[in-house]
């Protein structure tokens, strides 16, 4: 077993308790409805040619959490395809948010709608910002 | 036995509802009016423009699944319905126009033209004639519309690359620069010399300044000026929610629709125009408190529409086919927002100012609407939810006319019969 495997196992035991989960999906929300909802939509769909989706994105349910933790953080405001199309709004930077918050954020999105991934952790957020 | 009757009773549905759906194409008309699909499947057909023979143009926002960006498409048999379907061209952009025997499209960067032979078909697809290179395009605000005038001039819209001229673009609490250095090569109207070929900033000259997009313009030959519906700012609750509610930011500020004399500075980035208030008022990023009126030099608009709509094409009705009512009004298409969220989006529609003397003479009217195609009241939460988006407009030589869908690729064409 890998050791970021060991960690993430640590985590899912110790960590994240079925009870905090609930939590942070309750936070992770609020702070989607008063930062992101306006762009990215109540569905998560993005909006054609603007506004990237989170709803289905395999950036957002992807294993790199650091990129998603930069763009929250930094913003972003560059020209890439993502699933196949361009998106060409400017993303608003968030460098007020702490790191509990971006993780309860980006554990919101990534279970939301169709959505299905992993939590994402304070450590790993923290971890993954100091990598960068 | 119960299971065949269940399917008859099934095809019957369906057979109706078919019926029913391709009345008028599915929109919503006035009285004496109906619709039909031209083409379909076409990709994103931003701006159309038609010939005097009837052949239309289209041109796509983004090269189609065989790489094609410019669409030609002909109704050789005269059944409304175009057969004949040629393309060519790589580059993405939302510009057409047909002028004389040429075709001018736009690219996100540059005016290029074409020369059309005596059947409008283009003579030269590989080889365009550059006539503007080099506009600023940094994505946001990059598509560039063109319109023309008699006197052999060519205006093109250059958006801004930013919401609200903030230092930091989109980011809360950034300050507006002042003055904004972004108007000195884009946020304006620029005008260029339409026979004229290889030329950049140096050889147009501003027409317009203080508009932050603007993708609707044509020029009204009837009044000999220009006009231009601009897209407004976005996101004032979300930067400045101790000045804003999220319903206040669902209705601000308004979508304007301007005359345009050369020099004139319509406001953006310091004003934006309140429709409850009929005021221009200063932008939060320059001091603003949501009440604060902004300068006088400013431009008032002709007609304030809903915010966040996103006008997409003007067109001065110049045709004999439609009744009395709409000779030199304006048709006006409307995308649908998305920057009234959460609140359920608006928008999707044709809308028509009248115009009386060459000026407005009436309240502005839904023309064309159901292009969203939800029914029973079904409020539209993202515009991706839309069954089509409005976006181009273009008069036929019969009088009829025609409209496109970015979303999903179809052109309708609306006719009137006595």
């Amino acid at each position: 077993m890998g050791r970021k495997a060991f960690m993430f196992l640590v985590l899912g035991l110790i960590g994240i308790s079925s009870k905090t989960v609930a939590q942070n999906l309750v936070n992770g929300k609020k702070i989607y409805e008063t930062r992101c909802l306006v762009c990215h939509q109540a569905d998560g769909g993005g909006v054609p040619n603007m506004n990237a989706p989170l709803d289905g994105s395999t950036n957002v349910v992807g294993n790199d959490i650091s990129r998603m933790v930069k763009i929250i953080k930094k913003g972003y405001n560059e020209r890439v395809a993502l699933d196949g199309s361009y998106y060409s709004n400017a993303m608003t930077p968030n460098p007020d948010l702490t790191d509990a918050a971006i993780a309860d954020v980006l554990s919101y999105i990534r279970n939301s709608w169709s959505n299905k991934a992993s939590m994402v952790t304070i450590a790993q957020v923290k971890k993954q910002v100091v990598k960068k | 036995m119960k299971r065949q009757f269940l399917f008859s009773m099934l095809v019957m549905f369906s057979l109706v509802f078919q019926v029913k759906a391709q009345d008028n194409a599915g929109l919503t008309l006035p009285q004496g009016f109906k619709a039909n699909v031209f083409a379909q499947n076409l990709g994103s057909p931003r701006h159309i423009a038609i010939t005097s023979k009837g052949v239309l143009f289209a041109k796509l926002n983004y090269p189609n699944k065989e790489g094609k960006s410019i669409v030609r498409l002909e109704d050789t048999n005269g059944d409304g319905v175009a057969d004949k379907n040629t393309a060519w061209g790589n580059y993405p952009g939302t510009g057409i126009y047909v002028k004389g025997n040429k075709l001018f499209t736009s690219s996100n960067d540059d005016v290029f033209s074409y020369q059309l032979d005596a059947n409008d078909e283009v003579v030269n697809p590989l080889n365009p004639t550059t006539v503007i290179s080099g506009l600023i395009n940094r994505r946001q605000h990059e598509s560039k519309s063109i319109t023309f005038d008699n006197n052999n001039n060519l205006y093109v819209n250059i958006g801004a690359y930013s919401n609200a001229c903030q230092v930091k673009d989109r980011m809360p609490g950034s300050q507006g620069m002042m003055p904004c250095p972004i108007l000195d090569s884009a946020g304006g109207i620029w005008k260029f010399n339409a026979n004229k070929e290889n030329q950049t900033y140096g050889n147009g000259q501003r027409y317009a300044t203080g508009l932050r997009n603007v993708v609707g313009l044509d020029w009204n030959n009837s009044t000999n000026k220009l006009y231009v519906s601009q897209h407004g700012r976005d996101q004032l609750n979300s930067f400045y929610p101790t000045l804003y509610t999220d319903a206040q930011n669902a209705e601000l500020p308004a979508e304007t629709f301007y005359e345009i004399k050369e020099g004139d500075d319509a406001g953006w980035p310091y004003v934006y125009y309140d429709p409850s208030m009929k005021k221009k008022i200063v932008s939060p990023e320059y001091g603003g408190d949501g009440k604060k009126e902004g300068d006088a030099k400013f431009i008032n608009p002709i007609v304030d529409f809903p915010a966040h709509m996103a006008p997409m094409a003007v067109l001065f009705y110049t045709g004999n086919q439609f009744p009395e009512k709409y000779k030199n009004g304006a048709f006006i298409t409307f995308h649908g927002s998305w920057n009234r969220a959460p609140l359920p989006q608006e928008g999707f529609f044709v809308a028509f100012v009248p115009f009386k003397n060459g000026k407005v003479s009436g309240e502005w009217e839904i023309f064309a609407n159901g292009f969203a195609g939800t029914e029973n009241g079904v409020k539209i939460m993202n515009p991706r939810q839309a069954k089509a988006r409005p976006c181009g407009l273009a008069q036929g030589p019969d009088g009829s006319l025609y409209v496109s869908d970015d979303a999903k690729g179809n052109i309708f064409k609306i006719s009137y019969q006595k």
